[in-house]
């Protein structure tokens, strides 16, 4: 008896184990960030707004906040920015923006033009603190914890539906676990 | 005539083809061997299928840079493919280093291996049990 199982058994785990591996949900495009639930990067840019003025993540020391990679030449991120838009105007949590790879004239006319949903926005005109955050390709959002902890991230336009399922419960919890 | 031009002018499309890597290279060959050498090994990771030496994406530019610069200020190999590690993981390399998190990848084929050699030596030993002039659909129900 076992001797016909088997093989069906051993196939069963097969199709179990292809469908995850294979399945829908896969985005090959996506890389796990290997600074997840460890100490998220840190940056120190001159700000994009004030080229005087220097802008450090320990701006958002402290609290949860999300960091947004974007750029101007990026259809994601014009794509994300009325849900950015919707999450400052309801103070649903502070957004800092790092413009990457960008021209400031053209990205001051951005904020000027579509709103400016950041806090503050820092200017990484040659990508060397996308680097140190692994960005790879705009838009990125990194969620950060009350420690400086990396507590998600995720890659392309954000909306309201990824961050109700992918964000909304993490930023609970974390403030939650440390009232 | 007009052939001979044709095929001339044929000639010239290899000229097409343009570097990708425009920076400027090492004036020591030793460090410009060893910066190809790490770029032939590193994954773009934009165009996954692509090292950053053949790729030119924003992002392979921005890679090479990097480590154009790392191995300027005198950075070893090892230190170079930590930089790219510690930032965006292990996939960026293509061949990941041994570490407790890939060792199944590592593994994997000798264990493969491993098991379909149990699993054939075992068939092959309980056929070997039976009598010679046994027919298959016989083997099948005896070793059963």
């Amino acid at each position: 008896m076992l001797r016909y199982l088997s093989p069906l058994l051993f196939l069963a785990v097969l199709i179990i184990v292809f469908a995850k591996g294979l399945g829908p949900e896969r985005n090959l495009n996506e890389l796990p960030s290997p600074f997840l639930d460890k100490q998220a990067p840190k940056f120190d840019l001159p700000g994009l707004i004030n080229p005087d003025e220097q802008i450090s993540s320990s701006v958002y020391a402290g609290e949860v906040a999300i960091v947004n990679f974007w750029a101007t030449w990026c259809g994601g991120c014009r794509q994300e920015h009325g849900f950015l838009m919707e999450l400052s105007r309801k103070n649903e949590i502070p957004i800092y923006g790092i413009d990457w790879r960008d021209r400031r004239v053209e990205a001051l006319n951005w904020l000027s033009q579509l709103g400016d949903p950041y806090r503050v926005s820092g200017f990484d005109a040659d990508a060397t603190t996308g680097i140190d955050w692994g960005v790879y390709g705009a838009p990125e959002t990194f969620l950060i914890g009350k420690d400086g902890r990396l507590l998600h991230k995720h890659l392309g336009p954000l909306d309201r539906n990824t961050w109700e399922t992918d964000f909304a419960p993490l930023i609970a919890a974390e403030n939650g676990a440390q009232q | 005539m007009s052939r001979l031009s044709a095929i001339a002018l044929f000639l010239l499309v290899p000229w097409l083809a343009f570097g990708i890597d425009s920076g400027k290279a090492f004036d020591d060959p030793e460090l410009q061997a060893r910066y190809e050498a790490i770029i032939a090994e590193v994954r773009c990771v934009k165009c996954q299928n692509q090292t950053i030496k053949d790729s030119n994406a924003l992002i392979a530019n921005d890679l090479r840079r990097e480590i154009r610069r790392l191995l300027a200020e005198g950075k070893s190999d090892v230190e170079v493919y930590a930089f790219l590690v510690e930032r965006y993981g292990e996939f960026a390399l293509y061949r990941p280093r041994m570490s407790g998190k890939t060792l199944v990848l590592w593994m994997a084929p000798g264990l493969f291996i491993l098991l379909g050699g149990i699993f054939t030596a075992r068939v092959v030993r309980g056929r070997m049990a039976l009598p010679i002039d046994d027919d298959d659909i016989e083997v099948d129900e005896a070793t059963g």
